[in-house]
C-alpha cells in the first residue's frame, strides 16, 4: 500500500513555509504529516493530508511548484528496535530510501515511518512479504 | 527595374534563381551609382518637407547639393528612435495624408509608441524586400506560408503576407497565438513554410512534442522564416534538428520598413542587405564616425527610397559588420553578420562585455528553465554580483533535494562555458521574477548608474 505525498518547493526566507500553510488552510486543508528539508536557500516541504487533490489543485492554480509522489507510510511499534527491523527487511531486499522521516500517533502508541523510495513498488512489496504494514489513506487519516 | 538591368535574363522555371532576385546581382559600380542617385533625390526632398531634418542641416552647414559622393553621407546628421518618440505622432512624415497608404506604429515599453506612414510605394518596395527574401530561401509559388508572425501596428505579419502574396505562395494568415488550432491548420493544409519569431516557433515545438508531432513525420514543413528578435546559432541549430526544417533569418525593423530589409542566403556568410533601398553604414557608437567594412559597430540605415517617412542615418542600436568580401551564392549585395545583440542590451560585468542573448545560448543544454530566468546585477564592497534567477517551474521541480542541487549545477556550467564568468545560481519560487508585459525582465541590473 502506499500514499500520496505533496512536496513544494519554497525558497529559504522568512514567511514562506506560513504562506503554503495559509493557501491550504483556506481550502479547507488539514495536513496530518509535515517535513521540511531544507538547504542555504531553499526547501521542500513533504506534507500528507486526506484532502490532498484539493491541496494540489489549490497550489497549483496559485502557481506553486508542488508535486505529488507515492511514499510508503509503515506503522511500528513506538519502542525500540522498530525502525531497525523495517530497516534490515529494506537492507536485504536492496531498496533504496531516497529519504525518510517519522511521526508518532500519541494515544495508540504507534510510530509512523513515512519512506520514499527510488523503486517504491519494489520496496513496498518486500514490507509486506515481510509482514510489515504499510498504511492506506483509511488508516492514517481514520 | 528588373528589366532595366537584366534585360535578357531567362524567365525559365528551371533556373535556381527566381526572376525576383535578379537584382540581387547587380554590378556594385551599377548598384552605387544607383543608391547615390536615389540618396540625393531623398535627402532633396526630405530637406524640402521636414523641417526637423533641415534645421539639423542648417545647424551643420549641410545642403543637399553637398551630397556628390556616396561617401558625403557622413555629413547628414543621424536619427534616432527618441526623435521618432519626441516627434510623435507624425512630425517626420513627409508626405500628405492623401499620399499615406498606412501607418504602422511599434509599442514602446517605456512611454510612447512610435509611428511610421507609408505610401503605397512604400509598402511596394517593403513587399519587394520579403518577396527577394523568400525567393533567396529557394520559396517559391508552390509552397504554403502560414503567417504566424502577429498581424496589425506590428510590421511581422503584413511584411510577410504581402511578400508571400508578392511572390504567388498560398498564404495561410494565422497571426500569432492559439497553439493548438496553428499545429492543426499545418497539418492539414500541407503548409511548407512558416513566418513567425523564432522564440514562438520554439513554443509550437514544445505544444507539438507534448501532442506527439513530429515535424518531421507529420508536417510538409520546410523552411522557416525567423526575425523579428535576435536569435542564436544554438537556437537555429536546435530549430533544424529537432524540426527538419532550414531556418532562415530575415532581418528587419518597423523603423525603416519591417522584415525584409535583409536575410541569408544559402551560404550563410550573413545577410544579404538589400542596399538598392537600405542604405547601411557601420558607425562607431562612441565617436559616431563611419567604420570601414569588416569593423564590428553600429548599423545605421538610410531608407533611399522611402517617402511617405524617409529615415536618414537611423542609428538602428543593432551591432554587426558588413564584409568586405563578397558572398559565394554571386549577389552582390553586401553581407552583414547576424544580428546577436543590440547596443543597448550589452552590460560590462567584471570589465567582460556580456550580452543577455549569451546566457540564453548557454541554458538551451538546460531547456526545462527557459524562458523562467533572470540575470541580476548587484553591487557588493568587493565586486558585482553575477546572478541567475531561475524560477522552478512544475516542469522542473522533483521532490529530491539532489535534483534541485543538480539543476543548480547544470545552469551554473551552462552559463560558465559561455561567458567565463562564474555566476550565482538562484532558484527561486515559480512567478517571483518581475515581469513587464507579461514577460520576465531579461535583466535586472541593481548597479548605480555610471
Amino acid at each position: 500500500m502506499t500514499i500520496k505525498q505533496l512536496s513544494i518547493f519554497i525558497e529559504n526566507k522568512p514567511g514562506r513555509l506560513a504562506k503554503v500553510c495559509r493557501m491550504l488552510s483556506g481550502a479547507g486543508v488539514n495536513t496530518t504529516t509535515l517535513s521540511l528539508a531544507d538547504t542555504r536557500e531553499f526547501g521542500i516541504v513533504r506534507l500528507m493530508a486526506r484532502e490532498w487533490e484539493r491541496a494540489l489543485e489549490t497550489l497549483k492554480a496559485d502557481g506553486i511548484a508542488v508535486t505529488a509522489s507515492d511514499v510508503a507510510a509503515v506503522e511500528v511499534p513506538d519502542r525500540p528496535g522498530g525502525m531497525a527491523h523495517v530497516l534490515d527487511v529494506l537492507d536485504a531486499a536492496g531498496a533504496n530510501i531516497e529519504y525518510n522521516y517519522a511521526f508518532s500517533l500519541m494515544p495508540q502508541g504507534k510510530a509512523v515511518l513515512v519512506f520514499r523510495f527510488t523503486d517504491t513498488e519494489k520496496a513496498v512489496a518486500a514490507l509486506e512479504a515481510a509482514g510489515v504494514k504499510t498504511l492506506g489513506p483509511r488508516e492514517l487519516f481514520g | 527595374m528588373l528589366h532595366q538591368y537584366y534585360p535578357s535574363l531567362p524567365h525559365d522555371v528551371n533556373c535556381p534563381y527566381h526572376p525576383v532576385s535578379a537584382v540581387d546581382f547587380m554590378p556594385r559600380e551599377r548598384l552605387r551609382a544607383l543608391q547615390l542617385h536615389r540618396l540625393q533625390a531623398t535627402v532633396a526632398y526630405e530637406y524640402e518637407r521636414v523641417p526637423l531634418f533641415r534645421k539639423r542641416c542648417e545647424e551643420r552647414g549641410v545642403r543637399p547639393e553637398h551630397i556628390k559622393t556616396l561617401e558625403d553621407i557622413k555629413l547628414l546628421p543621424f536619427m534616432k528612435k527618441t526623435d521618432l518618440r519626441d516627434e510623435y505622432p507624425l512630425g517626420l512624415r513627409a508626405a500628405p495624408n492623401s499620399e499615406i497608404a498606412r501607418y504602422h506604429c511599434s509599442s514602446g515599453t517605456t512611454g510612447k509608441p512610435i509611428c511610421i506612414a507609408n505610401t503605397m510605394d512604400d509598402i511596394l518596395v517593403w513587399q519587394n524586400g520579403v518577396m527577394r527574401c523568400l525567393a533567396m530561401y529557394g520559396i517559391r509559388a508552390e509552397d504554403t506560408l502560414q503567417v504566424s508572425y502577429g498581424y496589425g501596428l506590428f510590421t511581422g505579419g503584413l511584411g510577410a503576407h504581402y511578400g508571400g502574396e508578392g511572390l504567388g505562395c498560398t498564404v495561410l494568415p494565422t497571426s500569432a497565438g492559439n497553439t493548438d488550432r496553428q499545429l492543426m491548420l499545418m497539418r492539414d493544409l500541407d503548409v511548407t513554410a512558416i513566418a513567425c519569431t523564432p522564440s514562438y516557433f520554439l513554443r509550437l515545438m514544445d505544444e507539438a512534442q507534448k501532442k506527439g508531432i513530429d515535424f518531421r513525420r507529420d508536417t510538409k514543413l520546410r523552411h522557416g522564416v525567423f526575425g523579428a528578435e535576435p536569435w542564436t546559432k544554438a537556437m537555429r541549430d536546435k530549430i533544424e534538428q529537432v524540426a527538419g526544417i532550414v531556418a532562415h533569418d530575415i532581418y528587419g525593423l518597423t523603423e525603416i520598413s519591417g522584415p525584409g530589409v535583409a536575410g541569408d542566403c544559402s551560404f550563410r556568410t550573413g545577410l544579404h542587405i538589400w542596399e538598392d533601398h537600405f542604405y547601411p553604414e557601420i558607425i562607431d557608437p562612441e565617436t559616431l564616425e563611419p567604420l570601414p567594412d569588416g569593423e564590428t559597430g553600429e548599423l545605421v540605415f538610410t531608407t533611399i527610397d522611402r517617402r511617405g517617412m524617409p529615415m536618414i542615418r537611423y542609428r538602428t542600436r543593432d551591432l554587426t559588420r558588413l564584409h568586405a568580401e563578397p558572398c559565394p551564392c554571386g549577389r552582390t549585395m553586401r553581407v552583414m553578420d547576424r544580428i546577436s545583440a543590440r547596443s543597448d542590451d550589452m552590460l560590462i560585468v567584471h570589465g567582460v562585455n556580456l550580452f543577455p542573448s549569451q546566457v540564453e545560448t548557454g541554458l538551451l543544454s538546460v531547456p526545462e528553465v527557459l524562458p523562467h530566468y533572470q540575470i541580476v546585477l548587484t553591487p557588493t564592497e568587493t565586486m558585482d554580483l553575477l546572478e541567475i534567477k531561475v524560477e522552478v517551474t512544475p516542469e522542473s521541480f522533483s521532490d529530491n533535494v539532489a535534483h534541485l542541487e543538480n539543476l543548480r549545477k547544470r545552469v551554473f556550467a551552462a552559463v560558465k562555458s559561455i561567458i567565463g564568468l562564474s555566476p550565482k545560481i538562484t532558484l527561486v519560487e515559480p512567478n517571483t521574477l518581475p515581469r513587464s508585459e507579461g514577460k520576465i525582465k531579461r535583466v535586472v541590473d541593481n548597479r548605480p548608474k555610471a
